[in-house]
């Protein structure tokens, strides 16, 4: 019986695993054949089935008068409106749900619970009703086609996401350890950065973790929002599919892309499986 | 210089979690406030630390409106019920945290931190992460927090509640040797608990609390010997006090047929009917006593608690050996009328076996 269940176990992990990591491994064979190789015939193992070449890399940093897409530039462009919405709405977004936690709002028949559904709610509406508002809010500021104006609509997007989460992670916090930090002399704003905070890490790292995975993957808002001054990396992956598509630069461009998530993933891991609360409340 | 509440009332919703409640603390002194759970202890001690605002009333302290006064600058120390620590800190920074929040010099911080470690018998775990700690010691690091800080005014929220049985008795006679040594004549010490034995042996003076409102105030030894009313023979006692419904005439005590000659307190009283109060401990087994039915039979420790019935009233008698009962079995005992207390309809005390009366 045990032995049939570690079979088992074992069998479906490798399984998995296969099935996670097979096309990684052959989008980075991919990222080194040429035309031929990928046109000709199926090939696999490099040296023995084809001649690899560095080709598809290189045409990722030619500037487009040499020939090649350049994407340095969107790929800093990510970068930069990822982290930036994602650290603002982290912040904003942790303040708010402490608050939404802790204090009793009441304004007309609105309260607490109505107040965080309607964060969540920015989520629940398909993302393509927000996109004419968008357009014309953007358009009427001036910040179409801008990085900053990218940075506003993605707070909005990842906002809720922050919310969300810490919302429910602040009522997992005892009461108590806020008021035993007032007692203890902290006032309000001490209480929360020196005793909340600190117990929140967990948290904070999940919530960061999404805000940078769906800042990072999104293609549609980075598509409508924007045209020839910025551009993000999934507009430009994706536009490198043109009438002949270069299967070798597209695979290039896909494991650069992926790269950022899969090293947030190994850095949050062990601090996601470290630090609990058990300690504030047996 | 005292801890004065006047008339204090708290609602926050339909219902009263405090109700006119006054006090007069002064220091030096050892307060319990015993009341079952709901009664409101929890929220009187809330208000004295500043976590609530009364609706209603007044708290004032060393001649100063309390109320007006932050939490943060209220120098108060409060040990919950659930055992609350700083779980980022270890033990030593969860105790120097309320020190260093005063900006106390660092020699002052560590003389003091050791001496409460000292107190509460935590020297060597200073370094040891809160997450490591079982139940009672996590409860002895609040303490020493509390005691640490030097607070004027120290709050113990059940502090024995979610601990096991032998803990429980263990930390219970620490805690009557900390409050007696380790406590400056400064601090007024305010202990609320569902445990009339706690009360007991704290010997404090004494709070009932019950639905937000206070029901009687006295030395613990008043309490238990005379309860002002029924509601207070209840609360204070563990089991509660029994109560039998019968009358005096003039020859006799009666109550469900069954007829007791009159002690002496309550030679005196008017023939009438009466509500009885006897204490579980004082109901013995007897081959010569009276027929009860037995309910249920319970074995805790090293006595035995009989859910007896007989007519419409039920009691509950301590036996003090472990003996095997079966249900439904009929068993006799004997009432010490001498102990018998006598409330009336109105449920206020009549005549204790202490000589009490109410008013």
């Amino acid at each position: 019986m045990s032995k049939l269940y570690t079979f088992l176990k074992y069998f479906f992990i490798t399984f998995w695993t296969v099935f996670v990591v097979a096309p990684f491994l052959w989008a980075v064979s991919t990222s080194f054949k040429d035309f031929q190789s990928v046109n000709s015939k199926v090939t696999y193992i490099p040296w023995l089935d084809f001649e690899p070449t560095l080709e598809g890399w290189r045409v990722l940093i030619k500037s487009p008068a040499k020939g090649g897409v350049d994407i340095v530039e969107p790929y800093f462009n990510s970068i930069f409106v990822t982290c930036t919405a994602s650290l603002i709405s982290i912040v904003l977004g942790t303040l708010a749900a402490y608050a939404l936690s802790r204090f009793t709002f009441k304004a007309g028949f609105v309260r607490n619970n109505d107040i965080t559904f309607f964060f969540i709610s920015q989520r629940i509406m398909p993302p393509i009703v927000l996109s004419i508002p968008f357009f014309i809010f953007l358009s009427t500021i001036g910040l179409l086609d801008s990085l900053l104006g990218l940075v506003v609509v993605y707070i909005v997007l990842l906002m809720p996401i922050a919310v969300w989460i810490m919302v429910d992670f602040f009522n997992r916090v005892p009461k108590e350890l806020d008021e035993t930090a007032l007692i203890d002399g902290c006032n309000p704003y001490q209480a929360f950065y020196k005793v909340v905070l600190p117990n929140s890490i967990p948290g904070l790292i999940v919530a960061g973790m999404f805000c940078i995975i769906f800042g990072w993957i999104d293609f549609f808002f980075a598509f409508i929002l924007t045209f020839t001054e910025v551009q993000l990396l999934p507009v430009k992956v994706v536009a490198l599919n043109s009438s002949i598509t270069p299967w070798w630069s597209l695979s290039a461009s896909a494991l650069v892309s992926v790269a950022p998530l899969i090293i947030v993933a190994f850095i949050v891991e062990r601090y996601l499986s470290k630090g609990n609360l058990s300690g504030a409340l047996k | 210089m005292n801890l004065i509440g006047e008339k204090i009332s708290y609602k926050p919703d339909e219902q009263f979690h405090l109700n006119d409640v006054s006090f007069n603390f002064k220091k030096g002194n050892l307060y319990t406030i015993l009341g079952r759970t709901l009664s409101g202890k929890t929220t009187l001690l809330k208000t004295i630390a500043g976590l609530l605002n009364p609706d209603q009333g007044s708290i004032s302290f060393e001649e100063k409106d309390f109320i007006k006064i932050p939490v943060w600058e209220r120098n108060v120390a409060m040990v919950y019920q659930q055992f609350i620590n700083y779980p980022h800190l270890n033990v030593y920074e969860n105790i120097t945290f309320p020190l260093e929040q005063r900006k106390l010099s660092p020699e002052q911080i560590k003389k003091d931190v050791d001496e409460a470690l000292k107190t509460v018998g935590l020297v060597g775990f200073e370094n040891r992460k809160i997450q490591e700690l079982s139940g009672g010691q996590q409860q002895r690091v609040a303490l020493a927090r509390s005691l640490a800080k030097k607070a004027k005014i120290l709050l113990l929220d059940e502090p024995l509640v979610n601990l096991d049985y032998k803990l429980r008795e263990q930390l219970r006679e620490e805690f009557k040797r900390i409050f007696s040594e380790g406590l400056s004549q400064d601090t007024i010490l305010i202990y609320s608990t569902t445990d009339p034995q706690e009360v007991m042996e704290l010997n404090g003076e004494v709070i009932v609390l019950d639905e937000g409102k206070v029901l009687q105030k006295g030395p613990a030894k008043e309490i238990f010997e005379n309860p002002s009313n029924l509601k207070v023979a209840e609360i204070s006692n563990d089991p509660p006090m029994n109560v039998l419904k019968g009358s005096k005439n003039s020859k006799n005590l009666n109550f469900e047929n069954i007829f007791l000659e009159i002690p002496n307190h309550f030679k005196n009283l008017e023939d009438k009917d009466y509500n009885f109060g006897i204490r579980a401990s004082e109901i013995k087994l007897d081959e010569n006593g009276e027929e009860f039915e037995i309910e249920l039979a319970e074995i805790s420790g090293s006595e035995t608690l009989l859910h007896l019935k007989r007519g419409n009233s039920k009691i509950i008698a301590l036996i003090e050996e472990v003996m095997n009962f079966k249900i439904h079995e009929k068993v006799k005992i004997n009432f010490n009328a001498n102990k018998f207390y006598a409330f009336g309809e109105d449920e206020k005390l009549v005549s204790s076996p202490y000589g009490g009366t109410n008013g």
